[in-house]
């Protein structure tokens, strides 16, 4: 008689509620601010209130003698050690970028640089003497606008000559993956149809709800630093490659983490001023930075000028695209800056099939907080405009805006597919979603009431706005970040550790801030080595755990460090198996592993994975030659991107009279291959599409004409609150990416990247009819009134 | 220094205080209460709230003299005898966080929303938790999670 082991319920695919909630729902965190060490001093930051200015003068005397004070550091007083700030993405070889330094010099370059710093037995102490440091600067004229700076009307970096840091550009004709774009419109403008549009992508900031903070201990051998961070690994490098401090003497933690956004990939001016703070200083140092203080210098987002033009026949098959772009750097270049209209610059042709495509981009600086990452990063801009161009298309044909793009779309049965701009889609299926999009909006429906409100002239209209996306994520391989001018690589990294009592610790290099990696990698551990998922820890952001990582970012967690996870856990059967066949006197060929025992072939005979974990412990009856450990590592890549792709369905009521914008509701059907934990997805979708709504409907940094911002409190930063929003209909096809062996594909940005050109263009379908083609965003009330306005009089 | 005594999570103090110090930096730094955050400096996040006699108050927006002589409840003193408060298992159980910042805040406003009705709809949870920002879950999760609660009991 055999016995059949019962295979515990599996892991992936289930809806597991996370793990990490224990702690962040009773308050057990562990945030940076959190942290307080014997005789830790604070930091306090002098911020320029000037845009663009010369230092010619910083009194220090009064908050020297202030209370509680133990030092003043300016620009001046660091020159020597503070090395430049790097940047790590090369957009042209002639690229030009000015010196980074973290704390200013002689010329501050954008409102908030800093200037000096204060250190203080007290925050509050360090806060109060801050207000005592006298500068004195002589204002210069600072390059602000965006167009204007591209023109070098006024220059935000003298020496440099120019506001050009690069200008590269993508051609289909010289790349051999299409035609000539200029030929295609010529074509088009004899008897077709050519679409010209310019879309402004605005200032956004990514708006993390735990403001950034750090403290660097100096106390031992070892520098350690903890820092709200996306990136610890980075961190580490780059404090060891700024400061001169030797990366084996750094030890960089990032612990609980509260939103990124990639708003914290970054190494900041802030963390090298505390570490030289505690350096000098000899005592733990924090800094801790205000609201104000974040909206203002933790870098922004967005900010460019697209112009576009499209060549399509008369029936509305598309023939060519031109992308045009200017992109604001802000002040400086920070860590990717440079490359994110690169990483949107293969997107533009989105699902659809241009056989002509060139884009030109130019990266200008301004007086500005420096831009960089924000959610999506390159892609939702590429996305807004060829998903805002097909609905202007749709218009000028006549047909329904998702006729038009089904008719340029490509087919579900033509993958794998390279695109005009020689990406690789692996796998997609654009019907399946959008049928399934299109069911649960009721989408017929829905244009029959949009039909009888304009009929009847209703001062409320109905707009049905369309997003058929796909993005480019999970950054790798690392083949394709260097040749496109990155420094870095895109592998990750992951180690599995048997624990003596069968316990697993499962290290990953990922950095989660909200993702829930500790719960998603649990499963797949748990499902891969037949474990339970209670006996499974995921440890992360510690660089003294964690050796070896490259971070959270770019939706690449699942599909690149979920892959190494899954690669540690079959290196750490594969270790265990002579192991087992030795002690169960088998041949390995007749060992069976399932359900977390090895198993005899037609025996009873069998070890489970905990059994063997105590005998390699022990060692006693280990022949000689095996390993005393079952612990594996694996460092890998994947061959390509990840493609995840969706259809999007919004529908807004439009006030005529106001201008008021509301959604009523909106549909969304994703695509991100096979799914860990749907509850997890699912939340990832909530929260990407809040995001994309912000952009269209409320989010915008503003600046005076001085360069202020005067958007730097939650007063102005129109962050989205719960009643601002409307409820999401979710859900998925599954077609499983080809590229990496979890058939999965990223998550943390397709509801950004899709939601913003659905929202924006159910606000122009409401009032077309009206004359209206265009509202720039944010779409607030005054903005669709006054196109309102000016549709009345064409 | 002003002297005050409160009631913190069950718990006794008295301290001598600056008068100009936030009860949100007395509960973090002089008792280490630091399950209560702060998000913002104009009282727009909420991520500091906590309950004052019952009612919520943002943390960051009274002073540490002004709560002399009353009781507190942070996010560390909801739980009883292990048993979570039917809010937090709601939290929990329905998704309504991620990065869990802004999660202490909306949990003790998500209480007083209930208080003043054990039983709202959608847009009254969601109108309830205007002053409570989060910038991961796009809020959905958190209404559901609140409505959750008031089915299981979680306006007691």
């Amino acid at each position: 008689m055999t016995t059949t082991q019962e295979r515990p319920a599996a892991e992936v695919g289930n809806p597991r509620r996370r793990k990490e909630d224990a702690r962040l729902i009773t308050g057990r965190t562990r945030w940076t601010d959190n942290v307080v060490l014997p005789g830790m001093l604070h930091l306090a930051m002098v911020r320029s209130p000037f845009a663009h200015a010369r230092i010619t003068g910083i009194d220090t005397e009064a908050a020297r003698s202030s209370s509680g004070v133990v030092a003043v550091l300016t620009g001046a007083d660091l020159a020597e050690e503070q090395g430049g700030l790097p940047f790590a993405w090369t957009a042209t070889p002639e690229q030009k970028a000015p010196a980074h330094p973290s704390i200013a010099v002689d010329t501050v370059n954008f409102a908030a640089e800093i200037v000096a710093v204060v250190v203080a037995r007290s925050a509050a102490e360090a806060n109060d003497a801050a207000d005592l440091v006298d500068v004195d600067y002589e204002e210069l004229p600072a390059a602000l606008d965006l167009k204007a700076a591209a023109a070098d009307e006024v220059l935000a970096h003298p020496d440099l000559g120019t506001n050009v840091s690069a200008r590269f550009n993508f051609d289909s004709a010289e790349a051999g993956t299409g035609g000539d774009v200029d030929a295609a419109i010529a074509a088009a403008r004899d008897g077709g149809i050519v679409i010209e549009r310019e879309y402004r992508q605005q200032r956004l900031i990514p708006a993390f709800m735990e403001p950034r903070s750090i403290v660097a201990d100096p106390t031992g051998e070892q520098l350690t630093v903890w820092s709200s961070t996306q990136v610890p690994h980075f961190v580490k490098i780059f404090i060891a490659l700024v400061l001169g401090i030797p990366e084996h003497k750094i030890r960089v933690i990032a612990p609980d983490v509260g939103g990124g956004f990639g708003g914290k990939l970054q190494f900041t001016p802030e963390e090298v001023l505390t570490v030289i703070a505690a350096r000098r200083t000899g005592k733990p140092c924090k800094y801790s930075e205000t609201r104000s203080e974040s909206l203002q210098a933790a870098h922004h987002g967005r900010d460019q000028w697209q112009k576009l033009t499209l060549a399509a026949d008369r029936d509305g098959t598309v023939r060519g695209l031109k992308v045009e772009l200017l992109a604001n750097m802000g002040a400086y270049l920070g860590l990717v800056s440079a490359g994110i209209p690169i990483l949107g610059a293969f997107m533009y042709n989105g699902i659809y099939k241009f056989p002509a495509y060139r884009l030109t981009c130019t990266n200008v600086f301004t007086n500005k907080t420096w831009t960089d990452a924000y959610r999506g990063a390159g892609r939702p801009e590429a996305t807004f405009a060829v998903e805002r161009l097909m609905d202007e298309l749709a218009a000028e044909v006549g047909v329904d805006p998702l006729e038009i793009r089904e008719r340029n779309w490509i087919k579900h049965e033509e993958f794998p597919f390279t695109t005009v701009s020689g990406m690789h889609y692996d796998s997609g299926n654009y019907e399946a979603a959008t049928a399934k999009a299109k069911g649960l909006f009721g989408y017929d429906d829905l244009r029959a009431e949009q039909q009888r409100r304009r009929e009847s002239g209703d001062p409320v209209q109905l707009g049905i706005g369309i997003s058929t996306y796909t993005e480019m994520c999970g950054l790798a391989p690392s083949r394709w970040l260097g040749s496109m001018g990155y420094v870095g690589g895109g592998w990750e990294h992951a180690s599995i550790r048997m624990l003596p009592t069968g316990k697993v610790e499962v290290i990953t290099g990922t950095s989660p801030h909200g993702q829930g990696h500790e719960t998603a990698w649990s499963q797949i551990v748990a499902d891969r080595l037949g474990v339970p998922f209670e006996d499974v820890e995921v440890l992360h952001g510690d660089t003294q755990v964690s050796a070896r990582g490259l971070d959270t970012y770019g939706s690449r967690s699942l599909a690149i460090g979920g892959m190494a996870v899954l690669a540690a856990a079959d290196k750490v059967i594969e270790k265990a198996k002579p192991i087992a066949a030795q002690l169960l006197e088998a041949n390995a060929d007749d060992l069976e592993y399932t359900g977390g025992r090895f198993g005899v072939r037609g025996t009873e005979a069998g070890m489970s994975l905990a059994e063997l974990a105590f005998a390699v412990f022990q060692g006693h009856k280990l022949d000689g030659g095996a390993e005393r450990s079952l612990d594996a590592d694996a460092t890998l890549e994947p061959d390509d991107f990840s493609f995840p792709h969706g259809t999007h369905l919004c529908a807004a009521e439009v006030d005529t009279e106001t201008g008021a914008v509301t959604i009523r509701s909106y549909v969304s059907v994703d695509d991100v291959g096979n799914v860990i934990n749907p509850v997890i997805v699912e939340g990832q979708v909530h929260g990407g599409v809040a995001q994309g709504i912000g952009q269209a409907l409320f989010e915008e940094a503003v600046h005076d004409e001085s360069g202020t911002l005067v958007t730097g409190s939650f007063d102005a930063y129109l962050v989205a609150a719960a009643p601002d929003l409307p409820s999401f209909v979710t859900a998925r096809t599954e077609t499983p990416a080809t590229t990496n062996q979890l058939g999965v594909k990223g998550v943390g940005e397709a509801g950004t990247i899709a939601s913003t050109p659905a929202v924006v263009n159910a606000v122009v379908d409401a009032v077309r009819h009206l004359g209206v083609s265009d509202v720039e965003m944010p779409c607030t009330p005054y903005r669709v009134w006054k196109a309102l306005q000016e549709g009345a009089k064409s | 220094m002003s002297r005050i005594t409160v009631k913190v999570d069950g718990g006794g103090y008295t301290d001598d205080v600056e008068p100009r110090t936030l009860l949100v930096h007395y509960l973090r730094e002089q008792l280490g209460k630091t399950g209560t955050v702060v998000g913002c400096d104009t009282g727009n996040c909420g991520a500091c709230t906590v309950l004052l006699d019952g009612r919520s108050v943002k943390s960051c927006s009274m002073f540490a003299v002004q709560a002399d002589g009353h009781e507190i409840t942070t996010i560390e003193g909801l739980a009883t005898d292990g048993q979570l408060h039917p809010m937090q298992q709601a939290f929990h159980e329905n998704h309504a966080l991620q990065c869990g910042y802004c999660t202490p805040g909306m949990i003790m406003q998500s209480i007083d929303l209930l208080a003043d009705n054990p039983d709202p709809t959608d847009d009254e949870v969601r109108l309830g938790l205007e002053g409570n920002l989060c910038r991961c879950t796009g809020y959905q999760n958190i209404v559901r999670a609140v409505r959750a609660a008031a089915a299981a009991g979680g306006a007691r």
